[in-house]
């Protein structure tokens, strides 16, 4: 890794910045490490990326940040979308040392920080789960013990994110709850569901956990965060706690 | 700066004239909210007018829907780079609206407010004039409470979080307020075609 170029980002201006390292994390989602440093602040921002062809044309798209605040570099998760414009190029061809444009970080909602407190509830499904990544790294690094439960779902295994980093983060730390939602396979770990959120999944997973969040997080696709966001209300979660984040377009 | 083996999907030209700068056409309909979608039942729907905190004239679900519908077809732009293009919507424009207030504008700033407290700031001279309206049908049916029914803004010449969904009313403002998303880093103003995203894009 190497890191003697790593830069400040800078929210109002495009600046040049290198890829550091590629890696793949599922069939579909690769990380993309920026030689890059996040600053301090929020977790669950994100950041503009603009590509430019050799004749000036360019393609931008935003990308949630899954590194914590403060991390030695900036990761991003890019999940390959087959009709996609962007996203293939940096799972067929990116590598170390590409350059490509960067601003921000941007946004002031969907965002955590310890001192915000909890308990907390985090809702992913799919790539829906990178901001909700980047509030574990952070919680993990600087706001242990505050409970927190991440209800995660994916397909399948294989899909799921980083699931090993999540499982050992959990293992080491009483306070954070973690269940993985496969809705085409068995679950595997004790505690696991295998079908779709629903109302009575999320009474029940809420119930199990035995806290009453302060703040949750949802974010996915559309129908996944509708259906999170209702059912939470049906569960008595008061609207304005609930934050949600839902991942269109190409 | 070229990005190394990136050579994109140049839109057909016909389709790049149509898009601002740093947005791609979509074929979807992508859904953005910062929160649950609110549950607002047509019998307890009430659109305000406010100079303020005094209120204008206001309107219950059907006394809304009689007042003059007018049809608007065009493209539309989400911040998030996404545009969609030849939409269609039929609501209430501000104009009109004023005229069946029987009022002119107190002030040249607006904010709009919705159901879920969302707001978002519009000056004036971007409602009038046949520029924007409160829509409540898309695509010839009653507009889907995730996009916004039973009515939303619409302001297509600007940004697409200009256009607050699920809109309860407008309110006249002494001066140009921060709404939501412009108190967290968006532009106040949000032309995509100035590509005004951010709090300091000129």
């Amino acid at each position: 890794m190497t890191t003697d170029t790593k830069q400040e980002p800078w929210q109002d201006a495009w600046q040049a910045v290198a890829i550091d390292e590629i890696v793949r994390r599922t069939p579909r989602v690769v990380s993309v490490f920026l030689r890059l440093q996040p600053p301090a602040s929020l977790a669950g921002q994100h950041l503009d990326l603009r590509l430019s062809a050799p004749d000036g044309y360019q393609a931008q798209r935003s990308y949630s940040i899954a590194s914590a605040p403060g991390a030695a570099r900036v990761e991003l998760l890019v999940e390959r979308l087959d009709d996609g414009e962007v996203s293939p190029w940096f799972h067929d061809v990116a590598q170390a040392g590409d350059t490509l444009e960067a601003r921000g970080p941007i946004g002031g909602h969907f965002v955590w920080q310890p001192s915000d407190g909890g308990p907390l509830l985090l809702v992913g499904g799919g790539s829906g789960v990178v901001p909700l990544l980047a509030m574990l790294r952070l919680r993990h690094a600087a706001g242990r013990g505050m409970p927190t439960l991440l209800l995660y779902s994916a397909r399948r295994h294989e899909e799921l994110i980083c699931a090993e980093e999540l499982a050992a983060m959990a293992q080491a730390d009483p306070s954070l709850r973690l269940v993985f939602v496969t809705t085409r396979e068995p679950g595997r770990r004790p505690g696991d569901l295998d079908r779709r959120l629903d109302d009575t999944l999320l009474r029940q997973a809420l119930a199990d956990w035995g806290h009453a969040p302060t703040a949750a997080f949802v974010c996915g696709a559309t129908p996944f965060v509708e259906t999170v966001a209702s059912g939470l209300r049906a569960a008595g979660l008061d609207a304005g706690t609930i934050r949600t984040e839902r991942y269109g377009g190409a | 700066m070229a990005t190394r083996g990136f050579f994109g999907r140049r839109p057909a030209p016909d389709v790049a004239q149509r898009l601002p700068p740093g947005q791609h056409l979509t074929d979807d309909f992508p859904v953005l909210s910062y929160g649950p979608t609110p549950d607002v039942p047509l019998a307890d729907w009430r659109f305000t007018l406010h100079d303020g905190p005094r209120p204008l004239a206001s309107w219950s679900w059907d006394e809304f829907n009689a007042l003059p519908q007018t049809t608007w077809r065009g493209d539309i732009h989400c911040v998030t780079t996404w545009s969609k293009f030849d939409t269609e919507w039929q609501g209430v424009t501000i104009d009109d609206l004023l005229r069946a207030a029987g009022i002119e504008a107190p002030t040249p700033w607006v904010l709009a407010r919705s159901f879920d407290d969302y707001d978002t700031n519009v000056p004036l001279a971007d409602l009038v004039d046949g520029r924007a309206m409160v829509a409540t049908r898309f695509g010839g049916a009653p507009l889907a409470p995730e996009h916004g029914g039973p009515a939303r803004l619409l302001v297509p010449h600007l940004y697409f979080w200009k256009s607050a969904k699920w809109l309860k009313g407008l309110r006249f403002t002494a001066r140009d307020e921060a709404g939501f998303w412009e108190l967290r880093g968006y532009h106040m103003r949000g032309d995509p075609w100035r590509e005004q995203r951010y709090t300091n894009d000129p």
